[in-house]
């Protein structure tokens, strides 16, 4: 196995089961993803991408399949074992956010610091994404933009050496979108955090080491660009 | 169905544990109304229908002696129906096996024919037969706490006479259904016997042959009861008569209707409680469940439901719950009731006693937990009601949070981020805080409040029994006797002190209030049963001249110390006595008037008398101080201490357990209801919260933590507020159930308060214990795919 690789999934399969109907979200995907490298992951609703976001995260458990973390077999089936992994390794940001509206911008950030064991300050993390001047703001006098960048402060202030995005400008503009890319960007090239990115917009995947595709719960295409195109060239 | 309904009925099944938990509270509330409700009604409607069909009198009186033909002037009285004379006569009996003397209360009955009033219903045997000397009908608690039957033989000792009576018959009467020895706190079936014995037995055993020395009277409808009591003191004076009481005043009937006074308070009190609460509750579940159902609401009022329909649906959801409790309530309400009556029976004895739910009961029931439960709702269904459909789509705006001053407090700046959110909650939700806050403090108070009788029983007992009559054994004379008997009975074994006391029955007159009771007479020098002020826990001296008097007669009165009362004396000459109030006494029992015994002999112009007698006796010796006594031809009633500490205890602690079980069970289903949909509500406006700091990396530990925090500090700050909200609802209790016979003091023991605390921390931790398992239950990939 690779040093550099900080995940190796093989042989993803997740089957969602309904009474009688059986939904294959995942059929057997293997990905490995290195060190620093930034991944988009592409692909229609029902493709099977936020799933596997989920189970690369420690949020959900594969049908079968394995997952190792910087070479260690993850123990999917230990709910003790994932919250570890998660509280020390994995940083999400999602579509919606999820800040706690009772906290201000730099108390979400704390609430996780608090819990890491070699996290940034968290004025230092919310300075990362340009948000300095608002940290003593509630979510609620906050733009969606800002509320984001919230979030992804929130995800990198414990330098996890994953961060997973599911669809981080999906509720954006593409002006705060971008700014919102931006700072993923910037996360990755500053700290070199692993980062794996959803969304549906094509044009995000200029700016990753990869492409991925999904359909029907399998990865169909990879395109691995020569040079990773900066946040300001994207146009969407 | 319509679908409106449908859906009502499904979103009771999803809130299945909440609406469960307010239907319990609304039980319980109806629970304890339907209880003291139905013993209300049944004891009411017992006792009229046994008093009517009996002949209970309206008037009783004693006096010494009077002749036969008195009866024809007594009748002749405006307003009096029937006369009934009699012989009623205290003496001691001795049944085989019993070592303690017993006291009898003789009461004549003829012997052929039935007693036109106060009539005896036989459960067993026979009434006694004409010219038998030695046949008597007993009491049946009696008869039941010596197993005596119709053919059984016991002494007693008739004015001297030591006599062999034969039981012929068990019985009761409307004027013995809480059968108490004078002077008693407590019934003792043991050692107090009513007894009937032929009119002509005993008035020849006690000299009263052709005269009578005790009548009831019934009255005539429209009667006026004050001009018949002038008009039969008047007759009686020359007679020795101490004055007529009405039936309000007699006795066995004034407890009859101080218990049913007692179920009135309680179903007015403690029912209020728990409908208090099932509003609150009420009210925090609908404000969530109609927020969760915003988008609903708009839809519906975009399909063309109107605003009435839309809040009629969901006032229709809250009436269900409400009658869910209701029908809870009542068929427990309905078992506890009848356990409940069963006990009282073993204190009052009816020969019938109708116990049904009362249906009225039932109505006013439904009525209140109803209101209760739609007036809970009626804010939040208001704002369904007037919520514009166009709006109601939209996502409601986020809450807003205000930055405290908090941060800048040391304390503020050491808290850790789950325990801001926790306070942050708090304050954001005040109301709903302050509900949870208030529901949880009412459990401790509830507890705290039915713990606490034990307390102030126990301690009026201790203190009744150790401070105040310090004697182990009151002696009753048959009559009032020269202190010299005192030396008689200083020489009997095993006794190492005697203390006379004089009791003389009086009316007080303070400008045109009238009060009926006695003059007690004690020694300067009382050591046994001396003046005792109950709240400056100190003895006072009689004083020189005047009088001391209870704090609540005083009251009732309308005097003070330092003003004048006139005394008319029911006795002897029958003098009328101006006395000034030298002192009053704060006293937990009985209204009593205390005069110096010197003070009060030379007021009758009589030689030093006592008829009561306080007595300090060697344990060892009792048993032939008893058989002493029971032979003595002087002595009418012998009380012993520790037999009544005992018969209190005994009956206390049936009563009390019910009492105590009954309302911690209660009171746990209030602090589970409450503590219960607090954190559901929370888990529920919370769970995306939740789940998302689990998939930052929160342990289920940790977010529970978050969750179950504010309900922790919410109950404990309820712990102390529950108990002074615990301490005031036993004063109004205590103040509620004031009588002019007893008061219990306000005493609350530690250990209520820690019982009371632990019983509230129990069901809170039970009901945090079930929301818990949910937490573990949350959706983490969900919430984060959706917008709240």
């Amino acid at each position: 196995m690779d040093a550099a690789t900080t995940l190796q999934a093989r042989g993803l399969t997740k089957i969602y089961r309904s009474g009688d109907v059986a939904v294959h979200a995942l059929r057997g995907v293997d990905l490995a993803l290195a060190e620093r490298e930034l991944v988009v992951l592409l692909g229609h609703s029902g493709s099977g991408k936020s799933t596997l976001l989920n189970i690369l995260g420690g949020l959900d458990q594969p049908t079968e399949g394995s997952l190792e973390f910087r070479g260690d077999a993850l123990a999917l089936d230990s709910d003790a074992a994932l919250t570890r992994y998660r509280r020390n390794h994995v940083g999400f940001v999602f579509q919606f956010y999820n800040l706690i509206p009772s906290l201000t911008a730099l108390e979400n950030v704390a609430l996780v610091t608090e819990i890491s064991e070699n996290p940034m300050a968290p004025a230092d993390a919310l300075a990362l994404v340009g948000l300095e001047e608002r940290m003593e703001h509630f979510p609620a006098q906050l733009s969606g933009g800002e509320q984001q960048r919230v979030a992804i402060a929130r995800a990198i202030a414990k330098r996890p050496e994953v961060l997973l995005c599911d669809e981080p400008t999906g509720a954006l503009d593409s002006t705060t979108g971008n700014l919102v890319l931006k700072a993923i960007e910037q996360v990755n090239t500053d700290l070199g955090t692993t980062t794996a990115v959803i969304t549906h917009n094509v044009v995000v995947g200029d700016m990753a080491d990869r492409v991925l595709t999904l359909a029907d719960g399998q990865i169909v295409n990879e395109k691995r660009n020569s040079a990773r195109c900066s946040v300001d060239d994207l146009h969407w | 169905m319509r679908a409106l309904d449908r859906k009502m009925l499904r979103d009771l099944w999803h809130l299945k544990g909440q609406v469960l938990a307010i239907s319990l509270v609304i039980a319980s509330g109806v629970a304890v109304l339907v209880m003291s409700r139905s013993a209300q009604m049944s004891l009411l409607d017992t006792t009229a229908a046994y008093y009517e069909r009996y002949a209970f009198g309206h008037v009783f009186a004693s006096l010494t002696r009077a002749p036969d033909r008195l009866a024809d002037r007594i009748a002749a009285i405006d307003g009096v129906q029937h006369v009934q004379t009699r012989v009623v006569r205290y003496a001691t009996l001795d049944v085989a096996g019993f070592d303690e003397p017993i006291t009898g209360q003789f009461v004549s009955i003829p012997a052929d024919a039935e007693p036109i009033l106060n009539r005896i219903t036989l459960s067993a045997g026979r009434s006694v037969a004409p010219n038998r000397l030695d046949e008597v009908v007993i009491g049946e608690p009696f008869a039941e706490a010596h197993g005596l039957v119709p053919g059984s033989t016991f002494h007693a000792v008739l004015n001297g006479t030591r006599r062999d009576l034969t039981v012929v018959g068990v019985g009761l009467s409307p004027e013995f259904v809480y059968t108490i020895a004078p002077g008693s706190l407590m019934p003792d079936n043991e050692r107090f016997a009513v007894l009937w014995m032929g009119r002509k037995a005993l008035a020849n055993a006690f000299d009263l042959d052709n005269a009578f020395n005790n009548v009831s009277l019934t009255l005539q409808r429209g009667a006026d009861p004050a001009a018949v009591l002038r008009d039969l003191d008047g007759l009686l004076e020359r007679y020795g008569g101490v004055g007529a009481i009405e039936r309000a005043d007699q006795i066995s009937n004034w407890f009859v209707m101080n218990e049913i006074d007692q179920a009135d308070t309680m179903s007015r009190i403690l029912p209020t409680i728990f409908l208090l609460v099932s509003a609150a509750l009420t009210n925090m579940v609908l404000s969530r469940l109609i927020a969760t159902e915003r988008s609903q609401i708009g839809l519906m009022k975009a399909f063309g439901y109107s605003n009435l329909a839309v809040g009629w649906h969901y006032i229709k959801l809250v009436i269900v719950i409400a009658l869910i409790g209701t029908v809870i309530g009542f068929v427990a309400g309905g078992a506890v009731g009848r356990y409940n009556t069963e006990v009282f029976a073993i204190s009052y004895r009816f020969p019938f006693l109708v116990y049904r739910p009362s249906g009225a009961a039932f109505v006013l029931a439904a009525g209140l937990a109803t209101l209760a439960a739609v007036a809970g709702a009626a804010a939040s269904v208001m704002r369904a009601v007037k919520l514009p459909p166009a709006q109601a789509m939209l996502p409601p705006t986020p809450p807003a949070y205000q930055n405290s001053r908090l941060n800048e407090t040391r304390v503020g700046r050491w808290l850790d981020q789950p325990t801001r959110i926790v306070l942050r909650n708090i304050a954001r939700q005040p109301t709903r805080s302050a509900m949870t806050l208030a529901g949880s403090a009412c459990c401790v108070a509830l507890v705290v409040m039915a713990f606490q009788w034990n307390d102030s029983i126990d301690y009026l007992l201790r203190h009744y029994y150790t401070d105040v009559q310090r004697q182990d054994v009151t002696v009753g004379l048959t009559d009032p006797q020269e202190v010299t008997v005192l030396d008689d009975l200083r020489r009997l074994p095993g006794v190492l002190a005697a203390e006379p006391m004089r009791v003389v029955s009086a009316d007080f007159h303070a400008d045109n209030i009238v009060h009926r009771g006695s003059v007690w007479g004690v020694t300067d020098a009382a050591v046994l049963q001396p003046i005792f002020d109950d709240r400056l826990q100190r003895v006072v001296q009689p004083p020189e001249n005047g009088v001391v008097l209870g704090t609540r007669i005083a009251e009732k009165l309308r005097v003070d110390v330092g003003d004048s009362i006139w005394v008319h004396v029911l006795d002897g000459r029958r003098p009328w006595l101006q006395v000034h109030v030298a002192g009053t006494v704060d006293v937990y029992l009985g209204m009593p008037v205390y005069i110096s015994i010197t003070t009060l002999n030379r007021l009758l112009r009589e030689r030093p008398q006592t008829e009561y007698i306080g007595m300090l006796t060697d344990p060892a010796e009792e048993q032939e101080l008893f058989q002493e006594l029971k032979d003595s031809p002087h002595v009418a009633a012998v009380v012993v201490k520790q037999a009544g500490i005992d018969s209190f205890n005994e009956t206390i602690a049936m009563h009390m357990g019910v009492f105590i079980s009954i309302f911690s069970g209660f009171a746990c289903i209030l602090g589970f209801g409450v503590a219960y949909n607090s954190a559901r509500i929370s888990l529920s406006e919370r769970g995306r919260e939740l789940a998302t700091l689990r998939v930052l990396g929160f342990t289920g530990g940790e977010i529970s933590y978050i969750l179950l925090a504010e309900l922790a500090a919410l109950v404990t700050l309820a712990l102390p507020l529950g108990c002074l909200l615990g301490l005031g609802l036993t004063h109004l209790m205590l103040t509620a159930f004031d009588t002019e016979l007893f008061r219990l003091p306000t005493v609350i023991d530690a250990s209520t308060y820690g019982f009371a605390i632990i019983i509230t921390l129990l069901a809170t931790v039970a009901a945090a214990a079930i929301v818990r398992q949910r937490v573990a239950r949350l959706d983490l990939i969900s919430v984060l795919k959706t917008r709240e």
